[in-house]
Formats: structure tokens, C-alpha cells, sequence
């Protein structure tokens, strides 16, 4: 059984019609990626599976159990959790914060001692400015907060939409090379990226989104080398 | 962009006369003062008298303002029937506190005594407004931001004529405390005591939600649905419970400012919330709205302009009662704010989206 499957989901924005019936499974341990072009559906499908939409048709199981009688914060209970698009740290708490706001969901204070030590250990930086306030931090910390954030929940699932967006090269490897790491310690990972090649280097398995529709879905080293997914999304001839 | 000779002069004669009502305002002030102290008719004493009852009557509208200011930072909504809310909380401590006066409680024990008719009032505060939250502004969440507004004043007059209804329009006296009666002398000055402890007890009640909202789970989270619904909701946490707490927390507030604005004023009636709920929001808008330090420094600041703006601003002027015109310098205020500087004392210039 799949860690996670989401069956011919539609989901609408008002009358927009933004997913057709997508289908996606996930399986544990995994890194899946989904790659696809601005307005394809690639956030509609992370919002989708968090509980901040609701597909109109369709289910969405995890862990042999349906997740669409559950609100998007009960979600977060079940051990999914999302890193959002801009990252959405909040910017007016400190960072310390922001991190036991990810920890919301724990019930036990040690609990969340514990994670954030591993989350500073994971992002250092954080820890020099747990103090300051996170509308302060740079793009690059920001995203790192957003990371550490969502990892705070102890999820077994974790979303990610667009983790590279707006960094600068350098910040991008890292980001990536910390995503390896956060999988290699258990947690399934779900990444949303519009970097296709950096996506398809670390992912196991990805699916190629159209507007609104699974176009390809294969391997990583597969649609490395398809030349679909190389003209449209790799930037090769 | 260009824009036409016309529009131009239009821009022009605009600010021209932003800058007339500026300049206008500060030479009244500037005279009236110039006049008052000329006069010499106050003494020294009676102006720290002002100052004193404006702290007292400020740190009220502090307390109500807080829940102006912190629903809106999470709903971006003014609360147009918090003031009601107050009186809801007056009118609760009354009934208990009219039974424990006819029994001698107070008289014996005054601390509980006015213990018990506040924390009595911040509890019917807080339900009444979590129903008002729950069947007046949940279910439009989402509208467009005039309609909840329309909900909140609809809610404002449901509350007030439902208060009527139940107890008529009539005024009740508001039991004293005999222990609060008569004054204190510090620095050789006569203050009244029920004017020290509405001013303690007020800026106790504003530490305690100051350290709710900074520091406990609950208020960290109220931050973060400030920020951001949806985020927050990714976090595990319950939006709607939140702000159900939000506004609880702000009622609770205001209750409790009700029993001392009853303290000071010793009387109350239905219509009771309407004036201070008013001034409150003044106070909320001129701290910076969302902001609660700025709502704190709001209503002192619009309490102590109250108290001694009329004598000070006015009388110079030769208007023969000035103290009825004590409203006036109150809206006067709400309207340079918002013509002025709308982020108001403390505000930040809010930009929508900022991380």
C-alpha cells in the first residue's frame, strides 16, 4: 500500500477548473517531484493534499485513510506537513517563533526542545538569529526557517512548494543538498519545483503536470532523458 | 504617467487646504493654551487633578481598545459592537455586585469585592461576544469587508435593544465600594482612590493580556493567524479557534473595563457602550490599529487629552463651558488621525504582504 495516493482529483478555484482528475502516488521513503510550467497546478495539487482545498471529485488517501473528512490544521496530526510557496514565514514573530509555531501540533514540550535542536543543527545560521524577527531574515534564511518550520511537526510526510524560488544559486544547492539529508533521516518528501534539473537530480520519482493534467509520470533518470521533458523543461534542444 | 492642468489644480487646492486645517487646529491649540494660562484660573494642582482623571478615563479606553485592535489584526474587521460588549460586562458585574454589597460581602472583604463583579463581567463579556462572533461574523467570513462591518452595527443594535428590552431604559446606580471612597494624598496632592485603583487594576489587566499574547501558546498562535490564515492552518493550528479565543480575550477586556468605568461614572444603562466604544476606536486608530502597545498608548493619550484639552485648548479660546466639548476634541483627534497619519501613533505602514 502507498504511503499516499491521490485519485482522479479535480479541484476548482471558483469556476476554474485547476486540476483534471490527477492521479499521484507516493510511496514511503521516497523523494516524488513534480515538475510543470507556471499556472500547470503544481501548488493546487500541494494545497489539495494539505486540506486548504478540498477537490471537488476524487479522493486523496494516506496511510489507508481518507484525508478528505479532515481540515487542513488536522491534517498536520496526521504527519503531513507543508513548506508553503514564498515560504511564508511569519514575519512579525522571532524566529524561535516561528519555529514552535511548527511545532504546534506536539503535545510534549520536550518533544519540541528536541526538534528545534535538530533543526539548528541542520541550519546553524537559524540558530545566530533565533532572536531577531523573521520578516528580517534574508530569502535564503527565510527559506531555511520555512524548512525548519514544517520540520518541527516531526512529519512523515513533508510538502514542499518551490523551495528553490528567488535563491540564489549557491543557496539553491544547499537547499537541495538539505532536502537529501531530511529524507535520508525518514521522511517522505513531495517537491514542487519549477527547477526541473536540480528537482530530477535529487528526486526518485517524478510526474509532468499540464495544465491541470499528469502528462508523464516516470522515473527521475527516465524523464532526465526523455526529450519531451528535456525541450520543455530542462532547457535543452 | 501625465496628468492634466485641472487635476493638478484639484491636487493643489486639496492639500492646500489638508495644510489650512493644520495649521488652523495647532494656532487653536497654540492660542487657547496661550489664553487658558494667561488667565491663570487653574492652579497647579487642579491641572495634575486633569491629568490623573485622564490616566484613569485613558487607561479604560485602553482596555476597550485592545479588542478594537486585536480583532482587527486578526480579521482585519472593526468590531463595531465591542462597546456593547463593555456594557454587557457592566451590566453583569452590577447584578453582582448590587447582591454582594446588600449582603455586606464588600464592605467586608472590598479586594474581592471588586474582584469578583470583574471577573464575573469578563465572563459574560467574553460568551456574549463569542456568540456574536459565531452567529453574526463566521458565517461571513470571506465576504467582502462591508459586509461584516454592516453585521457588527446590525449586532451593535441587537445588543443595545436587546439590554433595553430586558431591562429597560432606564439608568442604574452602580454600588460604590465604601473602601474607595474619599482620596489619597501623594506628594502632598489629594487623589481620588477609586481614580488610583481603576488606573492599577486597568494596567494590570493590560500586563496580563500583553504577557497572553506575547508570551503563551495561545497568544503566539493569535499572532500567527494575524499573519497568515492559511500558514497558520499548515502549522496544526485551528484558525476558528483562535479567533473565537481572540475575540474572547478582547471582550474580556472590555468587561472588565466596564466595571471600572462603572466604578468611576456609578451608573450605567443600556446605551452605556456606545460613547466609550466610539472613543476606544479613536484610541485603537490613534495608536496604529493591530496594534496593541499602540492601542494602550491610544487611550491614554486620547484620555488625557480629553481631560485636560477642554480647559487648556478651549477656555483661552473665551468659550464659556468648555468641558462640554470634551467629545469633540475626541473626534476631532479621530479625524486629523486618519486625515494625518492614518498608521496612526505606533503603526507601521502595513503592507500587504511582507515576507
Amino acid at each position: 500500500m502507498s504511503m499516499l495516493t491521490v485519485e482522479n482529483a479535480h479541484t476548482y478555484y471558483g469556476n476554474i477548473h485547476a486540476l483534471k482528475g490527477i492521479n499521484i502516488t507516493i510511496e514511503k521513503g521516497e523523494i516524488v517531484t513534480l515538475i510543470g510550467g507556471n499556472g500547470a497546478g503544481k501548488t493546487t495539487t500541494l494545497r489539495t493534499i494539505s486540506g486548504l482545498l478540498k477537490p471537488r471529485e476524487g479522493d486523496i488517501t494516506y496511510e489507508d485513510e481518507s484525508l478528505l473528512k479532515y481540515k487542513a490544521h488536522e491534517i498536520v496530526y496526521k504527519g503531513i506537513s507543508m513548506v508553503p510557496e514564498g515560504r511564508g514565514v511569519f514575519a512579525r514573530l522571532t524566529v524561535t517563533e516561528n519555529l514552535e509555531m511548527g511545532a504546534y501540533s506536539l503535545s510534549n514540550k520536550q518533544d519540541m526542545g528536541n526538534n528545534m535542536e535538530r533543526v539548528f543543527n541542520l541550519f546553524p545560521r537559524l540558530k545566530e538569529r533565533r532572536s531577531q524577527l523573521a520578516g528580517t531574515l534574508s530569502g535564503g534564511e527565510q527559506q531555511m526557517l520555512a524548512t525548519g518550520r514544517a520540520l518541527m511537526a516531526d512529519p512523515r510526510l513533508l510538502l514542499m512548494d518551490e523551495p528553490s524560488m528567488g535563491l540564489a544559486p549557491v543557496l539553491v544547492e544547499l537547499i537541495f543538498e538539505t532536502i537529501e539529508q531530511i529524507n535520508k533521516t525518514g521522511v517522505t518528501i513531495l517537491l514542487v519545483e519549477q527547477n526541473a534539473l536540480m528537482a530530477l537530480s535529487i528526486a526518485h520519482r517524478g510526474y509532468v503536470l499540464q495544465t491541470g493534467e499528469i502528462v508523464i509520470s516516470d522515473t527521475a533518470q527516465n524523464l532526465k532523458d526523455n526529450p519531451t521533458v528535456q525541450k520543455a523543461y530542462l532547457g535543452m534542444e | 504617467m501625465r496628468t492634466s492642468f485641472g487635476e493638478r489644480m484639484l491636487d493643489l487646492i486639496v492639500s492646500g487646504f489638508l495644510w489650512g486645517i493644520r495649521i488652523l487646529i495647532v494656532s487653536v491649540i497654540v492660542i487657547g493654551t496661550i489664553g487658558t494660562l494667561r488667565t491663570g484660573q487653574y492652579t497647579s494642582e487642579q491641572w495634575i487633578d486633569f491629568v490623573v482623571f485622564g490616566v484613569a478615563q485613558g487607561s479604560i479606553y485602553a482596555l476597550i481598545a485592545l479588542g478594537y485592535t486585536m480583532v482587527y489584526g486578526i480579521l482585519r474587521m472593526i468590531n463595531f459592537a465591542h462597546g456593547d460588549i463593555f456594557m454587557t460586562g457592566a451590566f453583569g458585574a452590577y447584578f453582582i455586585a448590587t447582591w454582594l454589597t446588600n449582603t455586606g460581602f464588600v464592605d467586608a472583604n472590598p479586594v474581592l469585592g471588586l474582584l469578583i463583579p470583574i471577573l464575573f463581567a469578563m465572563g459574560i463579556a467574553a460568551a456574549i461576544a463569542m456568540l456574536v462572533e459565531r452567529i453574526a461574523y463566521r458565517p461571513l467570513r470571506g465576504a467582502p469587508r462591508l459586509v461584516p462591518l454592516i453585521s457588527a452595527i446590525g449586532a451593535s443594535f441587537f445588543l443595545e435593544y436587546a439590554f433595553r428590552g430586558f431591562f429597560g431604559p432606564g439608568k442604574y446606580a452602580y454600588p460604590p465600594i465604601k473602601a474607595l471612597e474619599g482620596s489619597w494624598e501623594i506628594f502632598g496632592i489629594g487623589i481620588l482612590k477609586v481614580q488610583i485603583v481603576v488606573t492599577i487594576a486597568a494596567f494590570i489587566m493590560m500586563a496580563i493580556l500583553y504577557f497572553i499574547v506575547m508570551f503563551t501558546k495561545v497568544g503566539k498562535a493569535m499572532r500567527a493567524v494575524s499573519e497568515n490564515k492559511d500558514t497558520a492552518a499548515l502549522m496544526g493550528i485551528d484558525v476558528n479557534r483562535i479567533i473565537v479565543s481572540t475575540f474572547a480575550l478582547g471582550a474580556a477586556m472590555a468587561g472588565a473595563a466596564g466595571v471600572l468605568f462603572s466604578l468611576v461614572y456609578r451608573q450605567i444603562d443600556f446605551f452605556m457602550g456606545f460613547t466609550p466604544g466610539i472613543k476606544a476606536f479613536t484610541a485603537a486608530v490613534l495608536g496604529g490599529i493591530g496594534n496593541i502597545p499602540g492601542a494602550m498608548v491610544g487611550g491614554l493619550v486620547l484620555g488625557v487629552f480629553e481631560s485636560i484639552g477642554p480647559s487648556l485648548f478651549l477656555e483661552g479660546l473665551g468659550i464659556t463651558r468648555p468641558y462640554q466639548l470634551k467629545d469633540a476634541i475626541a473626534y476631532t483627534m479621530l479625524v486629523m488621525i486618519l486625515l494625518f497619519r492614518p498608521s496612526g501613533i505606533l503603526g507601521e505602514r502595513l503592507t500587504t504582504k511582507k515576507a
